[in-house]
């Protein structure tokens, strides 16, 4: 007899506090170099010290005779049992050796690989190991580069150019084989005013705090292979070590341990990955590899570095009539695995937020002597935002007008949506003015001016910038993927009635356990304690894609959703049985099972959980269990959008800027979790700022990264940013049954090109119109001097 | 190899090790405490920080032979039993945390502000986590989760 039961709270959209805190908190959490192995030998690289130059010879004897040295292989031996390394876009690539055989490409290629029994030794081995190399010159600058100078990165690619020019826009027919000039050429003849401008996104090194790792444990006797990885996507490491060593997909487990932070470089897989695989396979031995963070400098993959020459064509009054931009991407010594299709998705949002007549995009994508660049937080969406946002700011400082309102001037109005963009997205659902206005009023933005203006008056540089952004998320449908595009969810509700369910997003930071645990406990009436949800692990989580591209609420989040239905479904169908009652008529709540309008009429959740496992008897036309299974294969991506304001001051004695304020107001769709959305948008925000402000990745004219500690990279510490204030706005996307954009990436692409323009706003006195990132003090006190240092 | 003797999380370990070996490969790998990580080799990123004699260190800048004879608190030894560090509790209220790969060298930083100033100003959280690096958060969740702790008297 059910006496009332108590409601549980509705989670999904509450700040519920994190399942994954207390292991971690504690300092009981698993990573990749906390896993161990009896017999565990440990493998060090020996990296190339140059940027270019062909290998003449390498000594390996000392290294060979070390103590506690189990073997030492060079390029020229790894290539005789592993081939080259596959990449996962459709375009031209050269050979890349995981590790370098008769040239190396960039400082930090691997050379020679030792194992041995502790990791101070196989240090120290790697050490031992000299290599004698014909160096060449660097190529360094990528437009020069496109002339062939100083060398050739790879003989087969002429000019250094892997990709392009390849046109998109306007005018240009989908496979890019037919340009039509004439709209965007009538634009710019129709243009009152044009604004001009050679803008540059620079390198960055992502630095998850986690370096990279690897174990991997072959074992011979059940031709079985064991990966440990720090890796945002174990099932595409599965694949692709299975087809890199010969063995079926079924041989191979991939663990996705706590990763700690991941940020796109953890997406790419890495020649360490298949070495550490092929070695282990090779001796029949477990080995382990851990990156030291000056190897992750150069060993990781790198993000940004687009240089982009804008035009931008409009009327006096604002009005934006097109825009053309030639970009070119330095994408480094070589293809990894998404680094082509990168810079894609910065002519890919090239419309911004704007509803534009003309546009056309041009890429050119070049090898240098430097590290590989692949995706980093944003990946090629913070890039056409800096470049638009930057280039309408632009224009609104020519034509002497409210930066907002030069935005509001060319907004895609909201009822334009779904909205076919001149770059071939289709933006799902948006409401940009709204989420102007709410900046706007969150900034108390005449306020905001009129303290900008009193600061001024005191003799102070103050400036203001706003920034609108609109970003591609939940990739994305299976076309746009050649790993495919949906992600996998398995439910299963157990004997005892608690839920384990397992996800293939595979997260490192995103807290994927508690907000999917938060879906499920709602929709099964149960106590989020109930339930676990499980990822990262190839032999419990049957397939998936991983976690990249805002993906893991808009896509893995949809396929749980659905996983969770079906066995729902099925389970009310159990229930019916048991209550006499229709399917239909039967509610999960409060930990009970009930028929609608009769809460007498119930069982408990594990009452009925027991009964599809012993069903006696089994109702007719039904099979005995409770679990299930789902694919959610998006329709289109997501567009998520948002605008950030800043307020900025530049020391006039130092040149040195400081952050007063930054507003964003951020609009995903509905939010499973809005305390996680925070901490998501926060990192964002920080990364944004920090590549605006003081992170940069410097190389000499040698091709060595100057940039290549924590001493001379500046990752932003707690003192760099003031309180972000953070506001939204809610337009939920068509795309999937929950509603929910993405938001993993959004804090880098509003607040990059909002700092910009607040510093560009604080030095206006000196007739600066842009400044190329990061602002450095002295290029600031350069242009306060009159000394020029600005673009 | 050397014999050493540290008192950690309140139980004398005894170990031989090479006398270069740092402190953390010996909490890690010796005494299987990974809760002090490995973030950088050039002593700022402070995810290996522990309590050295109580004073916050760096233990990936200290060899486990100057440690000899000391008092060492690592994350694992912070929360009494089942009751978690008014700091560790912090973290989870206020989502001081996301991969986590930072957080026990963060907590164990927390720890020694505290001490030195338990009614700290926001400004002076900030400096004081400035041996720690956070790619995560953005520090906002993780000053707060300060300000929690020191609001409940705790360190």
């Amino acid at each position: 007899m059910a006496t009332s039961s108590p409601t549980l709270p509705k989670l999904v959209g509450s700040r519920v506090k994190r399942r994954e805190d207390p292991r971690l908190i504690q300092g009981r959490a698993t990573y990749v170099d906390d896993v161990k192995i009896p017999g565990l030998q440990h493998i060090a690289f020996k990296r190339s010290d140059i940027a270019h130059g062909r290998i003449v010879s390498i000594d390996t004897s000392a290294a060979e005779t070390m103590e506690g040295v189990e073997a030492v292989f060079t390029g020229r031996h790894i290539a005789e049992f592993l081939r080259p390394m596959p990449i996962g876009t459709p375009f031209p690539s050269p050979d890349h050796h995981a590790v370098a055989v008769d040239m190396v490409r960039f400082a930090g290629e691997p050379v020679a690989v030792v194992v041995a029994a502790d990791r101070y030794v196989a240090r120290d081995a790697a050490d031992a190991i000299t290599v004698s190399y014909d160096s060449l010159p660097a190529v360094v600058d990528p437009e020069q580069a496109m002339q062939g100078k100083p060398a050739l990165v790879h003989e087969k690619f002429a000019n250094n150019v892997a990709l392009g020019p390849i046109p998109s826009g306007t005018g240009v027919s989908p496979d890019g084989k037919k340009v039509d000039d004439s709209a965007v050429e009538a634009a710019f003849k129709n243009a009152e005013i044009v604004v001009s401008q050679r803008m540059y996104n620079h390198r960055l090194v992502p630095n998850a705090m986690e370096p990279r790792g690897v174990v991997a444990h072959y074992e011979p006797g059940r031709s079985q292979l064991t990966i440990w990885s720090s890796t945002q996507n174990p099932h595409i490491l599965k694949s692709m070590v299975s087809g890199m060593l010969g063995l079926g997909e079924d041989q191979v487990r991939a663990i996705a341990p706590e990763v700690g932070g991941g940020f796109g470089a953890k997406i790419n897989i890495y020649g360490e990955e298949y070495v550490c695989a092929a070695v282990s396979k090779r001796l029949g031995i477990p080995v382990k590899w851990i990156e030291d963070r000056s190897e992750a400098f150069v060993a990781t993959t790198h993000g940004r570095d687009i240089l982009c020459y804008i035009d931008v064509a409009a009327k006096r009054d604002g009005k934006v009539l097109g825009i053309k931009m030639r970009l070119i991407a330095d994408i480094g010594a070589y293809n990894m695995l998404l680094t082509a299709a990168i810079p894609t998705l910065t002519m890919l949002m090239a419309n911004a937020t704007y509803d534009i007549p003309a546009i056309r995009a041009t890429l050119t994508e070049v090898f240098t002597n430097k590290t590989p660049t692949d995706a980093y937080r944003g990946a090629g969406r913070p890039e056409a935002t800096f470049f638009v946002e930057r280039a309408l700011d632009m224009l609104a400082r020519e034509l002497k007008m409210d930066p907002a309102e030069v935005r509001r001037k060319n907004f895609i109005p909201k009822n334009k949506f779904p909205y076919q963009t001149q770059m071939g997205a289709v933006y799902d659902s948006g409401d940009y003015e709204a989420s102007l206005d709410a900046a706007l009023k969150a900034s108390d933005w005449k306020n905001l001016l009129k303290e900008r203006d009193e600061l001024r008056k005191q003799g102070r540089l103050a400036g203001v910038g706003l920034a609108m952004y609109v970003e591609v998320c939940g990739i994305g449908p299976s076309a746009t993927l050649p790993t495919g595009g949906w992600e996998h969810a398995q439910v299963t509700v157990e004997r005892d009635g608690r839920i384990s369910a397992s996800t293939g997003a595979s997260p490192h930071g995103q807290g994927n356990e508690t907000t999917f645990a938060q879906m499920l406990a709602d929709q099964f009436g149960v106590p989020i304690e109930h339930v676990t949800i499980h990822h990262g692990d190839t032999a419990v989580v049957k397939q998936g894609i991983g976690t990249f591209g805002s993906r893991s609420q808009a896509v893995g989040g949809a396929a749980l959703h659905m996983a969770g239905t079906k066995v729902r479904t099925k389970m009310a169908q159990f229930a019916g049985a048991l209550l006499e009652a229709a399917p239909e008529d039967i509610v999960f709540e409060g930990g009970k099972i009930m028929v609608t309008g009769a809460p007498a009429k119930a069982k408990s959740f594990a009452e009925v959980a027991s009964f599809a496992y012993i069903p006696v008897p089994l109702p007719e036309g039904m099979e005995p269990g409770l679990s299930g299974d789902a694919y959610f294969e998006p329709t289109n991506n997501t567009y998520p959008f948002g605008c950030h304001i800043v307020l900025l001051e530049v020391d006039r004695e130092t040149g040195e800027p400081k952050l007063l304020r930054v507003v964003a107001a951020d609009d995903a769709g509905n939010l499973i979790n809005p305390l996680i959305v925070e901490g998501q948008i926060h990192g964002g925000l920080a990364q944004g700022i920090g590549q605006a402000m003081i992170e940069e990745a410097v190389y000499n004219e040698d091709g060595q990264l100057l940039t290549g500690s924590f001493m001379d990279y500046a990752l932003p510490r707690a003192t760099d940013f003031p309180r972000f204030e953070m506001h939204s706005t809610c337009t939920p996307t068509p795309v999937n049954p929950l509603g929910a954009k993405g938001v993993g990436e959004a804090g880098t692409l509003g607040s990059t090109p909002a700092v910009v323009c607040a510093a560009v706003d604080a030095l206006s006195e000196f007739g600066v119109k842009h400044i190329d990132m990061m602002l450095r003090p002295e290029k600031l006190w350069r242009i306060i001097q009159g000394k020029g240092g600005a673009a | 190899m050397v014999p050493i003797s540290i008192t950690v999380n309140g139980k004398v370990r005894k170990g031989h090790v090479e006398p270069r070996m740092l402190l953390v490969h010996f909490l890690r790998e010796h005494l299987n405490l990974t809760g002090a990580h490995v973030g950088c080799d050039t002593s700022q990123c402070g995810a290996c920080t522990v309590l050295i004699d109580g004073r916050s260190a760096k233990s990936c800048t200290v060899f486990a032979v100057q440690a000899d004879g000391s008092d060492v608190v690592t994350i694992e030894g912070l929360a009494k039993g089942d009751q978690l560090h008014p700091l560790q509790e912090g973290f989870w209220e206020e989502h001081g945390l996301q991969c986590g790969y930072c957080t026990p060298g963060m907590i164990m930083s927390a720890v020694n502000l505290l001490n030195d100033n338990p009614k700290p100003s926001e400004q002076q959280i900030r400096e004081g986590l400035s041996g720690n690096f956070c790619r995560c958060t953005g520090y906002q969740h993780i000053v707060n989760a300060i300000q929690y702790a020191a609001a409940k008297g705790g360190r």
